[in-house]
C-alpha cells in the first residue's frame, strides 16, 4: 500500500511537513481522550471524579472498580457484577459466527462456482438482508422466537444473530471466491473431485484470510449488537452491551462512574483485542462490507 | 431400464442438484426471516395492533396517526440534522486524514490503527464514554473549571436545543476512521502518472488534489455516503446510551421512535408504520447501489 | 468410426448459437489444432468434450461411447489449462497425484505414476515444491505432468503456451511436439496463434463465427485454404488478396492485375490450371509472401514464374528477409525478398510472381474456386 502513496509525486515543503505531523498528532489525541477518559477514571477512587478531577491521572491508584464492575455491581434487580453476562455474550457470539461463517463460505461457494440461472438474483436478496432496519423484523421475530420456545434465551440470541449474519459471511465469501480461478475448480472437475472434495481440497485451504476477515467481522457486530439483546433477551440471558446498559442507566443509588468506566472497557476488551491483534483483517472486512459486488 | 441404471440417475439427480441444496437452508431463512418479516410487519402497519398483532385492518390510518404525532416529526427532524451533519463531518474530516495521511507519514500503520480503533467497539461502549465526558457535573465543564476558567459553560447533553448535537459528536468519533481509511484506499488506487502529468502541467500541489485527486474519488464519496446514511437511519444504540432519547424527547430518531411505540408504549400498528417508513428510505439508498454494484461485475 | 468423433455438435446459450453443427473425427495418435480468433467457439468445442460444458444437440464419442451426459471425471480425459491450475495448497507430487487419488489408485500405484512421469517430464527435482515456487516454464511442465499421469485416452490443451514469453513458448512447443511423437497420445489442442496450430498439429481446424471454416492437414490448410478468412487468418505475414479479372486465351487461363501505375499485367495460370473454364469472371486472387519474390530469390521448380515490373512503396527490412510492399489491384501486396536484394522504395523494380502458388477466390462467397 504505502509504495503507491501520492506523495511519492506530490513533495511538501518541511514546513509543511510539521504542520501535517502536527495535524496528525491532534487527531490522534482527540480520538484517544475517550479511551484515556476511561482506562484513568476506572482505576480511581469515586471521590476524585465527583471533585472535577476526570482528566487527572488517579492521585490514588485503585483496581476496585474493576472488581466490583466484573463481581459485585448491581445490574437490573441483583447485585451480580457483570460477569455472567460477559459469559452470555461469549456463548452466544461463538456459535452464531462459527456456523454463520461455515454457511457464508458455503454459500459463497455455490454462487460462485456452480452458477445456476438466477443466482445474482438469490445473491443479491442475500445481499439487501444485510442492511434492512432491524426495526422491520423485530416485531415477527418476537413471536417467531415465543413459537419456537427460545424467547427470552442465549439460544434464540444465536439464532437471531446467525439468520442476520448469513448475509454478510455470503458477501465477503462470495467477493473472494470470484476471484478465486475457476479453471481450478475445473481440473479438480477433471480429476474426479466432487461439490464437496473440491471445496474441501482446493477452496477451502486457500480460504484462509477471507475465513479470519468473516470470523472477525461477525464476532465484532455480534458482540456489540445491542437492539437484538435489548429486544430478545431476560434478565439472565442478556448480553454484555444491555447488562452495561442496565449498568450505567439504572437511577438508583450513587452513579459509580468509575464502574460504569471499568465496565465499559470489559465491554470493549474483547473486540479491542481482536482489533490490535487482526487488525489488517478488521479494516478489510469494513472495506469489503461497503464497497461490495 | 435396470435398477442400477435408476440408481445411477438417483445419484445424478442429487450430484445436479447439491449446489442448489447446499444452498437453499440459507435461502429460505432469508426468504422467511427477511422478506417473510418484512411482509408480516407491512401488513402490520395497517391493522390495530396495540400490545399484539391483530388483524384488524385500518387502512392508513396508522400512517396519518404518526404524521401527527409530534413525537414523530421530532425524531424524523432529528434524522436530519443528525444525519447531514453526520455525513459532511465524516466525510470532511475523514478526507482530510486521508490526505493528510497519504504524505508518506512515518508510523502511518500506527496512526491509522489509532484512527481506526473506534469502529472496533460498540456504540453502547461508546456512548457510556461519552455520556459521562459531556456531563457538565463530572466531565469536561467539571474540569475545566477546576483548571480556573469559572465561567465555561458545556452542557448541551441537558440541553434539548443542543443535546442532538452531542450524538453528532459521538458518531463522528466513532465512524470518521472508517471514512478516512475508504478514503485513503481511493487515494491508493490513483495512478501516479496521471499526478506527474499535471505536474509536468504545472499544477501546484492544492491544484492537483481539487482537479485531479478528489475528482476521482467519487467512488469512495459514493460509498462513503452509502454506509453513512444507512448507518444513520439505523442509529439506534448511540442514543440510547448517550442520551436515553432526552432530555425529553429532544434526541429521539426514527429507530428509538419505533422501538417505545411498539414495545413501550403498546402502540404496534404505529410502530409497524414507523418501521416502514425506515425500510423505505434506506431501500430508496440501499437498492441503487446494490443493483449498479452486481450489474457492474457481471 | 474414429477415436473422438464430434458428431452434428452444436452449442446454444439461449438464442445465441455460439457453435454451428460440427463434425470432426479424430484418429488415435492424432493431434489436432482448433485455431480461431477469440470468440470464433473453439474453446466451447473444446470445453464440450471435457464435459464442462454440456451440448446443446449432436453427440460427442469418445472410443464410440457417447460422452453425452458422462461427468468430466468419468470420460477418461486429461486437460492442460491456460493459467494451468495448479492446486496451490499442494506440492507438485500432489497435484500429479490428485486425479489417482480421486479415481480411487492405490497410494504406491500413484506414487510410481508420478515418479515415472517426472522422470519423462525431468521435473524430479520439483516434485515437493510448491505451485508459487515454480517459474512459467515449470508449471507448465507440471501441468502437462498431470495430465500425463493419468493415462487417458485424449488430451486437451486449451491455450496451454499463451502464458509464456515468446522464447519460452518456442521451446515448450517443440517439447509438447516432441513428447507426442514419442508416447503417440491423442490430443486435442487449442489456440488462438496459427503458427502454433501448423508446427503442432497432424490437423487443423480453423474455426470462425462458430463455424469450422477448414479441417486439414497443415499443408492443405495452407496451400488451398477453403475460404479468404482461412486465407488470411492462417500465415504470417498473411496471403496477399486482391481483385482480378481471368482471362482465356487459346485454353491458356491468365489473371489480369492493375500494377501501381494503372497499367493492366496479364499473369498466366499453370497450363493444367482449372481456371481456363473461368473466362471472364471476377475472382480474389490470394499469392502468399513468399511467391512474390526478386527473380533470383524465386522458387526454381516452379514452371510459372512471371515477372512483373511494379513500383516499389516501402521496404521493411526484417534481418534474415526483406519485406517489400506495392500495390496490385489497388491493394497493399507485401513481397519477400532476399534480405540483400538492393531496392529501395520509389523504384520500379521486377517483381517474380509463382503463379503455381496462386489461389483464386469468389469475390461473393468469399470460397475458393476450383
Amino acid at each position: 500500500m504505502a509504495s503507491n502513496a501520492s506523495a511519492n509525486v506530490i513533495r511538501t515543503g518541511s514546513g509543511s511537513r510539521f504542520i501535517i505531523y502536527l495535524l496528525l498528532i491532534f487527531f490522534c489525541l482527540y480520538y484517544l481522550l475517550p479511551l484515556y477518559v476511561m482506562v484513568v477514571n476506572s482505576l480511581k477512587p469515586l471521590s476524585e471524579i465527583q471533585a472535577g478531577g476526570m482528566m487527572a491521572l488517579p492521585s490514588e491508584w485503585t483496581v476496585s472498580p474493576w472488581f466490583s464492575a466484573w463481581s459485585t455491581a448491581q445490574i437490573g434487580v441483583e447485585a451480580t457484577g457483570l460477569r455472567p453476562y460477559f459469559i452470555n455474550s461469549i456463548m452466544m457470539v461463538v456459535p452464531a459466527v462459527a456456523v454463520s461463517t461455515v454457511l457464508g463460505a458455503l454459500n459463497g461457494y455455490v454462487l460462485t462456482k456452480w452458477r445456476f440461472k438466477g443466482d445474482t438474483i438469490v445473491f443479491g436478496l442475500l445481499l439487501f438482508g444485510c442492511f434492512i432496519p432491524f426495526q422491520m423484523v423485530l416485531i415477527p421475530m418476537a413471536r417467531m422466537l415465543g413459537l419456537m420456545g427460545l424467547a427470552g434465551t442465549v439460544p434464540g440470541l444465536i439464532f437471531v444473530h446467525l439468520v442476520y449474519g448469513i448475509g454478510f459471511s455470503t458477501l465477503y465469501f462470495r467477493n473472494y471466491y470470484q476471484q478465486f480461478p475457476t479453471e481450478l475448480v475445473r481440473a479438480a472437475m477433471i480429476d474426479g473431485a466432487g461439490f464437496f472434495t473440491i471445496f474441501r481440497r482446493i477452496m477451502l485451504p486457500s480460504s484462509g484470510p477471507i475465513a479470519v476477515v468473516c470470523i472477525i467481522w461477525q464476532f465484532t457486530n455480534i458482540w456489540n449488537d445491542f437492539l437484538f439483546g435489548a429486544s430478545f433477551s431476560d434478565f439472565d440471558s442478556q448480553p454484555m452491551t444491555v447488562a452495561l446498559n442496565n449498568l450505567v442507566q439504572s437511577s438508583t443509588g450513587v452513579k459509580e462512574y468509575n464502574v460504569h468506566f471499568a465496565g465499559a472497557i470489559m465491554a470493549a476488551l474483547p473486540t479491542l483485542l481482536v482489533y490490535i491483534i487482526a487488525g489488517r483483517y478488521f479494516v478489510r472486512g469494513l472495506m469489503a462490507g461497503s464497497v461490495k459486488g | 431400464m435396470t435398477s442400477a441404471d435408476r440408481t445411477r440417475n438417483g445419484n445424478d439427480w442429487l450430484r445436479d442438484a447439491l449446489p442448489k441444496i447446499v444452498l437453499s437452508p440459507s435461502f429460505a431463512i432469508v426468504v422467511i426471516f427477511v422478506y417473510g418479516f418484512i411482509l408480516f410487519t407491512f401488513v402490520l402497519s395497517f391493522t390495530d395492533s396495540r400490545i399484539l398483532p391483530s388483524f384488524g385492518f385500518v387502512g392508513w390510518q396508522n400512517y396519518e396517526r404518526l404524521f401527527r404525532v409530534r413525537a414523530w416529526d421530532i425524531a424524523v427532524n432529528n434524522l436530519l440534522i443528525f444525519g447531514s451533519l453526520y455525513i459532511i463531518i465524516c466525510c470532511a474530516l475523514g478526507l482530510a486524514l486521508a490526505i493528510l495521511l497519504d504524505q508518506k507519514i512515518r508510523a502511518e500503520g500506527f496512526i491509522r490503527t489509532i484512527y481506526l480503533y473506534p469502529m472496533a467497539l460498540s456504540f453502547i461502549v461508546t456512548g457510556t464514554a461519552w455520556k459521562w465526558f459531556l456531563d457538565p457535573g463530572i466531565g469536561l465543564q467539571a474540569v475545566v473549571r477546576g483548571w480556573g476558567w469559572e465561567s465555561f459553560t458545556f452542557e448541551w447533553i441537558k440541553d434539548s436545543d443542543m443535546a442532538i448535537y452531542t450524538i453528532v459528536i459521538a458518531a463522528v468519533w466513532q465512524t470518521s476512521g472508517f471514512v478516512m481509511a475508504m478514503f485513503l484506499a481511493g487515494l491508493r488506487g490513483i495512478d501516479n502518472e496521471v499526478l506527474k502529468a499535471a505536474q509536468i502541467d504545472g499544477a501546484s500541489n492544492w491544484a492537483l488534489y481539487r482537479r485531479i485527486v478528489i475528482p476521482q474519488l467519487r467512488p469512495a464519496f459514493m460509498s462513503a455516503f452509502v454506509v453513512l446514511a444507512h448507518m444513520a437511519i439505523k442509529s439506534y444504540d448511540l442514543v440510547i446510551a448517550l442520551t436515553g432519547g432526552g432530555p425529553g424527547t429532544a434526541t429521539e430518531l426514527p429507530a428509538t421512535f419505533m422501538y417505545s411505540y411498539t414495545f413501550t408504549r403498546n402502540q404496534m400498528g404505529i410502530g409497524a408504520a414507523s418501521a416502514t417508513i425506515m425500510l423505505m428510505s434506506i431501500a430508496a439508498i440501499m437498492i441503487p447501489y446494490i443493483w449498479s454494484e452486481l450489474r457492474e461485475k457481471k | 468410426m474414429g477415436f473422438l468423433d464430434i458428431k452434428n455438435a452444436t452449442k446454444s446459450y439461449g438464442p445465441v448459437k455460439v457453435l454451428h453443427e460440427t463434425d470432426i473425427s479424430v484418429e488415435e495418435g492424432e493431434f489436432l489444432v482448433l485455431v480461431g480468433p477469440s470468440g470464433c467457439g473453439k474453446s466451447t468445442l473444446l470445453n464440450m468434450i471435457a464435459g464442462l460444458e454440456d451440448i446443446t444437440s449432436g453427440d460427442i464419442a469418445i472410443k464410440g461411447r457417447s460422452m453425452n451426459g458422462v461427468r468430466p471425471a468419468e470420460r477418461n480425459i486429461a486437460m492442460v489449462f491456460q493459467s494451468y491450475a495448479l492446486y496451490p495448497n499442494m506440492n507438485v507430487a500432489q497435484n500429479m497425484a490428485f486425479g489417482l487419488e480421486m479415481h480411487g489408485v492405490p497410494k504406491q500405484d500413484r506414487d510410481k505414476a508420478v515418479s515415472d512421469v517426472a522422470d519423462l517430464l525431468q521435473i524430479q527435482q520439483l516434485l515437493d515444491r510448491k505451485p508459487g515456487q515454480l517459474s512459467g516454464g515449470q508449471r507448465q511442465r507440471v501441468a502437462m505432468g498431470r495430465a500425463l499421469v493419468r493415462d487417458p485416452d485424449v488430451f486437451l490443451f486449451d491455450e496451454p503456451l499463451s502464458n509464456l514469453d515468446a522464447k519460452l513458448r518456442v521451446d515448450m512447443r517443440t517439447e509438447i511436439k516432441k513428447l507426442h511423437q514419442k508416447l503417440g497420445t491423442t490430443i486435442v489442442y487449442v489456440t488462438h496463434d496459427q503458427i502454433e496450430a501448423l508446427t503442432l498439429s497432424t490437423r487443423i481446424a480453423v474455426m470462425f463465427g462458430g463455424h469450422v471454416q477448414q479441417l486439414g492437414t497443415p499443408k492443405e490448410i495452407y496451400d488451398s485454404p477453403a475460404n479468404i478468412f482461412v486465407a488470411g487468418f492462417m500465415g504470417s505475414p498473411s496471403m496477399n488478396l486482391f481483385p482480378a479479372k481471368i482471362g482465356v486465351t487459346k485454353g491458356q487461363a491468365a489473371a489480369k492485375v492493375e500494377l501501381a501505375d494503372g497499367k493492366t499485367a496479364s499473369l498466366p495460370f499453370p497450363s493444367d490450371s482449372p481456371m481456363s473454364k473461368h473466362n471472364g469472371r471476377d475472382i480474389i486472387l490470394g499469392i502468399r509472401p513468399e511467391a512474390i519474390t526478386d527473380e533470383d530469390g524465386a522458387d526454381r521448380n516452379s514452371n510459372a514464374i512471371h515477372i512483373v515490373n511494379n513500383h516499389v512503396e516501402v521496404t521493411e527490412p526484417a534481418g534474415s528477409d526483406t519485406f517489400v510492399v506495392s500495390y496490385l489491384g489497388g491493394k497493399e501486396v507485401t513481397g519477400r525478398f532476399r534480405a540483400d536484394v538492393d531496392v529501395e522504395a520509389g523504384q520500379t523494380f521486377p517483381f517474380a510472381i509463382n503463379m503455381e502458388k496462386a489461389v483464386c477466390f469468389d469475390p461473393e462467397t468469399e470460397n475458393r474456386i476450383d
